[in-house]
C-alpha cells in the first residue's frame, strides 16, 4: 500500500495546475480517489460525519447486483441445455464482452465529458454500467450495446448536467433506446437467442420469456418455484426474484435504497394484479406479475435510484405505488409490450418532481391551516 | 451588402429552426426521408420569398387593422399554387406529404417573417430575407432527415447506402436503427445540432 501511495505521490505533480499532464487532471483524480480516500476536508459549512461518500455507496450497489448477476451467467449457461459449472463459464464468457462494452463506452464518454468541464470523473456510471448489460438479453449485439451506452449517457446524463441531475434512469433510457431502435431483436421470438456453439452447448435455441406466454396464452410452462428461483429465460440478470432480494436485503441494509419506493412498488402491482384478477382479465395468479420479466429488478435496482426517484417520503409511496400499478397495467392491457417495468419506471422518472412539488405544496398548506386553527 | 445580410444571416446566426425554434412540427414530420424534406424545404422557400415580396408591395397600402387576413389570403394563394404544382410535376414526393403541403400555411416562420420583416422593408429586401429564411429552414430539415433516412433506413434519396450485405438478413451484423423513424428522435437531433450550433456561437447561449 506504501509503495502505491507514493507511485501516485510522485505521479501527481504532473498532472496538477500548471503540470505536463494538466488537462487530464480529472481522469487522475478520479483513479486516486479510487485508490485511495481522499484526505480532504471541507473547510465551511455543515460537516457531516460519515464514511459512505459516493464511491463506497456505488460499490455496495455493485455487491447487491452481484448475486443477480453470478446467478445470471449460470442460468445463461443452463437455458442452453449446459449444466453446473460449465453453465456458469458460458454465460460468463457470453456477457464480459458486454460489461466491457458498457464500461468502456460509458466510462469513455463520462471522462471526455468531465475534462472539458474540467470537473471531477464522477462515480455514477459504476452501476449504470453494470445495470445495462444486466437488463438486456445476453445475445444483444455489442455494438447495439455500445450504441445504447453512448445515447443514454449523452442524452440520458451529460445534456442534464451530468451524475444526480438525469431525469431518467440512465440505465433504463439504455435499454429504452436500444429496445425502440432494434424492435425486431429485442422484442419476440428473438429475445432468447443464443447461437454460440461453445463449451458443448447443444445448439441454437430460442423461445418466447415466461411473459410473453403470459401475455399470448395466460399461463407459463415452467412453475412458480422456478420463477422464483430463476430457471427461466429472460433478460440477463432479471430472471431470479431470489437473488434480487438478496441484492434487496443488502441495499436496505446499507440504507442505500428507500423501502418506501421497493414496498409500494410490490404493493402497486400487486394491487392491481389482483384487480385483473378479481375482474377476469387474467386468470393467472396475480403474484406471477412479481416473479416473472424484470418486475422485482426494477423494482429494487431502478425505481429505487435516489436521483429520479421521489425525494419525499410522501412522493416516493405514491410513485412507487403507481410505477408497480402501470407496470402491470401496461404489462395486461397492452399486447404489444408484454413488459411494462422499463416504460413506467421512466413515466414516473418524469413524474416524480411534479408530484414531490404537490407533496410539499400540500405540507405547507397542511402547517397554514393549522395556524389558522389556533388563531 | 445588407442584401447579402438578409440572405446569409437566417442561415446560421438567425436561424428559423435552430436558434428562433419556428417550423418545429414540420421538421419533425417531413425529415424521414430526404426527398420529402427537399421538397418541402424548397415550397417553404418559395412560399416565403413570394410572401415577403408581394406583402412588401402591398405594405403601404393596407390598414393595420386588417393586414393579418390579407396576409392569409396571399400565403394560402402561394400554398395553394405550391400544392398543385407538386401534384403536377412530383406526384410521389406530394403523395407522401401529403398534408403538410396544405399546412404550410401554418408554419410560423411565414407569419413571422411577413410581419416581423416584409411589412416594414423594401420588396427587394424582403424577397432575399424570404429566401434567406427559406433556406435556413431547408438547411435544417436535410441534416436532420441525413441522420434520419441514413441510419433509419440505410438509404440516401432513396438509393442504398449502407451494403445489404451488412445487414442481418443476409447474413451480417447490421441492422437499421428503427428508433431514426419516430419523430421523437428528430427531436433529438434537432437538438443536438442546436447543441453544436451554440457551442460554435457563443454569443447564442443562454445566460
Amino acid at each position: 500500500m506504501k509503495g502505491l501511495r507514493k507511485l501516485v505521490d510522485n505521479m501527481k505533480p504532473t498532472f496538477v495546475e500548471g503540470g505536463k499532464l494538466s488537462f487530464l487532471a480529472s481522469t487522475f483524480d478520479a483513479f486516486e480517489t479510487f485508490l485511495f480516500v481522499p484526505n480532504t476536508t471541507t473547510k465551511s459549512g455543515a460537516h457531516v460525519r460519515d464514511c459512505i461518500d459516493m464511491k463506497r455507496t456505488m460499490f455496495f450497489v455493485v455487491l447487491a447486483l452481484l448475486p443477480a448477476f453470478l446467478f445470471g451467467c449460470l442460468n445463461t449457461g443452463l437455458q442452453v441445455g449446459l449444466e453446473g459449472f460449465q453453465a456458469f463459464l458460458y454465460g460468463l464468457i457470453r456477457v464480459l464482452p458486454m460489461v466491457a462494452v458498457s464500461y468502456i463506452v460509458g466510462l469513455g464518454i463520462e471522462v471526455a465529458y468531465a475534462q472539458i468541464r474540467k470537473e471531477e470523473v464522477a462515480e455514477g456510471y459504476f452501476v449504470t454500467g453494470l445495470l445495462i448489460p444486466m437488463i438486456m438479453p445476453v445475445s444483444t449485439p455489442l455494438w447495439m450495446v455500445a450504441l445504447g451506452v453512448a445515447f443514454a449517457v449523452i442524452f440520458g446524463k451529460e445534456v442534464f448536467g451530468g451524475t444526480g441531475m438525469n431525469i431518467f434512469n440512465p440505465a433504463l433510457v439504455a435499454r429504452a433506446f436500444v429496445f425502440f431502435a432494434f424492435t425486431p431483436q429485442m422484442s419476440g421470438e428473438k429475445v432468447w437467442f443464443s447461437d454460440w456453439k461453445m463449451l458443448g452447448a447443444t445448439d441454437a435455441t430460442t423461445g418466447a420469456t415466461a411473459l410473453e406466454q403470459l401475455a399470448t396464452t395466460g399461463q407459463m410452462q415452467w412453475s412458480v418455484m422456478d420463477a422464483f428461483l430463476g430457471f427461466i429465460p429472460g433478460s440477463f440478470g432479471e430472471t431470479s426474484t431470489l437473488c434480487i432480494l438478496i441484492g434487496a436485503a443488502i441495499l436496505l441494509f446499507t440504507g442505500i435504497a428507500s423501502w418506501r419506493t421497493m414496498l409500494s412498488v410490490f404493493a402497486g402491482g400487486l394491487a392491481l394484479g389482483y384487480l385483473f384478477q378479481a375482474l377476469g382479465v387474467t386468470d393467472y395468479p396475480a403474484y406471477y406479475h412479481l416473479l416473472v420479466g424484470g418486475f422485482a429488478f426494477g423494482a429494487v435496482f431502478m425505481a429505487t435510484d435516489p436521483v429520479t426517484s421521489a425525494q419525499t417520503n410522501m412522493g416516493k409511496y405514491i410513485v412507487g405505488f403507481m410505477t408497480g400499478a402501470l407496470a402491470v397495467l401496461v404489462r395486461v392491457v397492452n399486447p404489444a409490450y408484454p413488459e411494462g417495468m422499463m416504460l413506467s419506471i421512466l413515466f414516473m422518472n418524469a413524474l416524480a418532481p411534479t408530484i414531490d412539488y404537490f407533496v410539499v405544496e400540500a405540507n405547507i398548506n397542511r402547517r397554514k391551516s393549522r395556524i389558522k386553527t389556533v388563531k | 451588402m445588407s442584401n447579402l445580410k438578409n440572405l446569409t444571416g437566417p442561415l446560421s446566426a438567425n436561424n428559423p429552426v435552430i436558434v428562433q425554434i419556428l417550423g418545429i412540427c414540420s421538421a419533425l414530420a417531413v425529415t424521414v426521408k430526404m426527398e420529402p424534406a427537399f421538397v418541402m424545404g424548397l415550397s417553404v422557400m418559395v412560399v416565403t420569398a413570394f410572401a415577403n415580396l408581394v406583402m412588401s408591395l402591398l405594405r403601404n397600402g393596407i390598414p393595420s387593422r386588417i393586414r393579418i387576413i390579407v396576409q392569409l389570403v396571399v400565403i394560402a394563394a402561394l400554398v395553394i399554387i405550391v400544392d398543385q404544382f407538386l401534384k403536377a410535376f412530383v406526384y410521389d414526393v406530394s403523395k407522401q406529404l401529403s398534408v403538410y403541403v396544405g399546412l404550410i400555411i401554418t408554419n410560423c416562420i411565414i407569419m413571422g417573417r411577413v410581419e416581423a420583416y416584409a411589412l416594414g422593408n423594401k420588396p427587394w429586401d424582403s424577397f432575399l430575407d424570404g429566401i434567406g429564411n427559406g433556406l435556413g429552414y431547408a438547411a435544417i430539415l436535410l441534416i436532420v432527415a441525413f441522420f434520419r433516412e441514413l441510419f433509419g433506413s440505410g438509404t440516401l434519396f432513396g438509393v442504398q447506402i449502407i451494403p445489404q450485405s451488412w445487414y442481418i438478413a443476409e447474413g451480417g451484423f447490421y441492422s437499421n436503427i428503427g428508433i431514426m423513424l419516430f419523430p421523437p428522435m428528430a427531436l433529438v437531433i434537432v437538438g443536438a445540432i442546436i447543441w453544436v450550433h451554440r457551442s460554435f456561437n457563443k454569443d447564442l447561449q443562454e445566460k
